[in-house]
């Protein structure tokens, strides 16, 4: 069985809480104490019937203003996979908020409200997803109670949206008619919308296709240098690290870089197991036969296949400090188990996430989003976020405040 | 191009062992709180994972209320003595000496809000930047929002509406003096999860988990082990019953269950039968809704 971390995004008051709530509550994942504290809060729908998002609004702030401030973590499993869900809040002061959510997922559910279609709100988070890379993306046209569960709301609104996805660029959509409140769609398929001949939600998220793709790109940060230094493991040095992409074979020549000395596997350890192959995901001791010089910052990369390496380069950047971007001071950016000292060096643009215009740019405020160069003080071996989002991403610390700042997607060599 | 999937236990190992490492390469003075609980208990077969056959780059710290289940104290003490790692203890009787803490008093007192104090204490002392802890968040919902890497100012106190953007699998553990990390690498296990893994690596547990006959009360709807540290009265009937504990903590706070189930592969189908949660066989969250928000505000684990 395999994890599915996907995160719910759309305007508030869509239904994202409610949804995550109904899945929850249709496949029997909530339990009986949970339930009791639910049945017994004064916070209730019109109908009388138990509102499903206090499931998420876990923070007292949340339930009294009844919005969502940050991702809410839940978790469901079926008998064909498990589910990690964030929920995230909508609004456009707590996008940072949303990245984390979504940054770590590989499904993107976005809602629209079927009385209401494409709204600037889904035109935002939909560039968000583009621009972090989610690899899947359904959409759910939610409150279709509310719409006579109408086949010509559907289709105007499923026009509308492929047209954007066009623009934006994402590869795999799918579109769901449902009801959060209702339950229709969401777990069990509806019997008043005998036009949408497709599955329910549910459905396709245990049957989506999220295996890893094992393309060439072997890297490893090396995060912890394992040396016992006992009289009988004298000679023991172990670099530890999670492999970021592709795998690792005993025999393999790899490149230490920033150094670019090289050497050859001679053994791979997962604790008390020696595999001949790791892959990505795996968390693992490598060996080299050559005594080289590596520490915590080093990437291990197949010498075949090396990332770029630079000190100028471009990146596509989301502000997330409420201090603004300020090219007069050095930050600290972190990538992986690197960290090096960087600076603005120019701003390409800023992006109206309403329009999804370019536009030419001074200043970077909290949740700002558009294309910079920076420098950093070290080289850095990357890759293009698009083509291997794991070594392709870094953050920024301002280290005033050591407050993370800003996250990265590496594009290009800058020159 | 070949296709693969991780195991979803697997997966949830290496970002754990990942988390860990950062800790590692990431602070000068970490700690691992180990209450001999079982998610504490996982958390040291990651460490293991993470470091062997290295040492740990940091020592087990336990927060002793002093109202201890036996069996969690022999446990411990053999653990420390087969990994060979340092354990240090701080004792919350030793807070209540130096009058930094009042002990509860009437029916319902319990020492498990004192140990705030001593945790903070203890991290002051030797000047700890990260402590390791094994919280999840499926255990309840002001859990359910932590970040990974959950940054506490000097009064250990957690700010739910200035958490740092946590993104990818990149950990910011940059803080000023004075403040500290906590770290949960287990944040995005579910009880059962731990149950599972905790029986395919044969990880052995304090006898208590498992079901055993003892002298209980009913209090608040919930079993309580009779013991010294509880306040009973005349009220207070002692009954023999077979019981096991779900969660392991302070004496006077953790309630044990009705059951049967003396083998792993039992208590793993019971809790996927189960519907109440974990954390319902706690009197300390059930105060009131955000009565774990406001404790983790106050410096809580
Ligand atoms: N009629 C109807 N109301 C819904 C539906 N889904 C959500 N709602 C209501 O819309 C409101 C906002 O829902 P909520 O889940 O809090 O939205 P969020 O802000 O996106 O998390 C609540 O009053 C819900 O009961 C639906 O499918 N049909
Ligand atoms: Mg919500």
């Amino acid at each position: 069985m395999n994890i599915l971390k996907f995160f719910t995004a759309g305007s508030v008051d869509d239904g994202k809480s409610t949804l995550i709530g109904r899945l929850l509550y249709d496949t029997d994942s909530i339990l009986a104490d949970q339930l009791e504290a639910l049945q017994s809060s004064n916070r209730k729908n019109d109908d009388g019937s138990i509102d499903l998002a206090i499931l998420t609004d876990g923070l007292r702030a949340e339930r009294e203003q009844g919005i969502t401030i940050d991702v809410a973590y839940k978790y469901f499993q079926t008998d064909k996979r498990k589910f990690i869900i964030a929920d995230t809040p909508g609004h456009i002061q707590y996008t940072r908020n949303m990245v984390t959510g979504a940054s770590t997922a590989k499904l993107a559910i976005i809602l629209i409200d079927a009385r209401n279609g494409v709204v600037e709100q889904t035109i935002r988070h939909s560039y968000l997803v583009s621009l972090l890379g989610i690899e899947h993306v359904v959409v759910c046209l939610n409150k279709m109670d509310m719409v006579g569960y109408s086949e010509t709301v559907f289709n105007a609104i499923t026009d509308r949206y492929k047209t954007l996805a066009a623009d934006l660029n994402l590869k795999d959509v799918t579109f769901i008619p449902v009801s959060a409140l209702k339950g229709d769609n969401v777990v069990n398929e509806s019997e008043y919308m005998p036009w949408y001949k497709g599955r329910s939600l549910l459905h396709f998220l245990e049957t989506v296709d999220v295996a890893e793709e094992d393309y060439g790109l072997a890297r490893m940060p090396v995060q912890w240098v394992v040396r016992p230094q006992t009289e009988a493991l004298h000679d023991y040095r172990g670099y530890a690290g999670r492999i970021l992409s592709g795998s690792f074979n005993v025999n393999d020549r790899v490149t230490v870089l920033p150094s670019g000395s090289s050497s050859v596997i001679e053994r791979i350890e997962i604790f008390d197991q020696e595999p001949a192959q790791a892959h990505a995901g795996q968390s693992v001791t490598l060996h080299l036969k050559d005594d080289i010089d590596i520490s915590r910052g080093d990437v291990l990369v197949n010498s075949d296949h090396l990332p770029k390496r630079a000190q100028l380069i471009e990146a596509d950047i989301c502000w997330m400090d409420a201090r603004p971007m300020d090219d007069s001071i050095t930050y600290l950016l972190q990538h992986n188990s690197k960290l090096t000292k960087c600076k603005i060096r120019e701003i390409i643009h800023k992006v109206d996430i309403n329009t999804l215009e370019k536009q030419d740019a001074h200043e970077f405020k909290l949740n700002d989003i558009g294309r910079v160069v920076i420098k950093t003080a070290d080289e850095l071996a990357f890759d293009v976020y698009s083509e291997n989002k794991a070594n392709g991403a870094a953050i920024l610390i301002d280290s005033r405040t050591n407050l993370t700042a800003a996250a990265l997607m590496f594009r290009a060599v800058a020159d | 191009m070949s296709k693969y999937n991780l195991d979803y236990l697997d997966e949830l190992e290496a970002e754990a062992i990942h988390i860990m490492r950062e800790v590692a390469g990431q602070f000068e003075k970490p700690a691992l709180l180990f209450s001999g609980g079982k998610d504490s208990i996982t958390l040291v077969r990651l460490a293991e994972k993470a470091f062997r056959p290295g040492k740990f780059p940091f020592p087990l710290v336990h927060i002793d209320t002093g109202h201890n289940f036996e069996e969690t104290i022999t446990y411990r003490d053999k653990m420390v003595e087969r990994i060979g790692e340092k354990l240090i203890i701080g004792h919350v009787q030793d807070s209540i000496d130096q009058g930094k803490v009042v002990e509860q008093t009437g029916k319902n007192a319990s020492r498990n809000g004192l140990q705030t104090v001593t945790l903070l204490d203890t991290i002051a002392l030797h000047k700890f930047d990260a402590c390791i802890g094994g919280a999840r968040r499926d255990e309840e919902k002001a859990r359910a929002k932590e970040r990974i890497f959950s940054v506490r100012d000097e009064f250990g106190q957690w700010d739910p509406k200035r958490q740092r953007p946590e993104l990818w699998n990149i950990y910011n553990g940059k803080i000023h003096k004075g403040e500290n990390v906590r770290v949960f690498p287990i944040s995005n296990w579910t009880e059962l999860d731990v149950w599972n893994y905790i029986k395919r690596e044969k990880i052995e547990l304090p006898s208590i988990y498992f079901a055993h006959n003892r002298d209980v009360i009913t209090r608040n709807g919930q079993l309580m082990a009779a013991s010294p540290f509880l306040n009973m009265d005349d009220e207070d009937i002692v009954e023999h019953k077979k019981v096991r504990f779900r969660t392991v903590g302070d004496m006077s706070c953790t309630a044990a269950v009705e059951s049967d189930a003396d083998q792993l592969d039992d208590i793993i189908a019971e809790i996927s039968a189960s519907k109440i949660s974990e954390r319902g066989a706690r009197m300390d969250d059930k105060v009131s809704e955000a009565a774990m928000e406001d404790r983790k505000k106050g410096g809580y684990f």
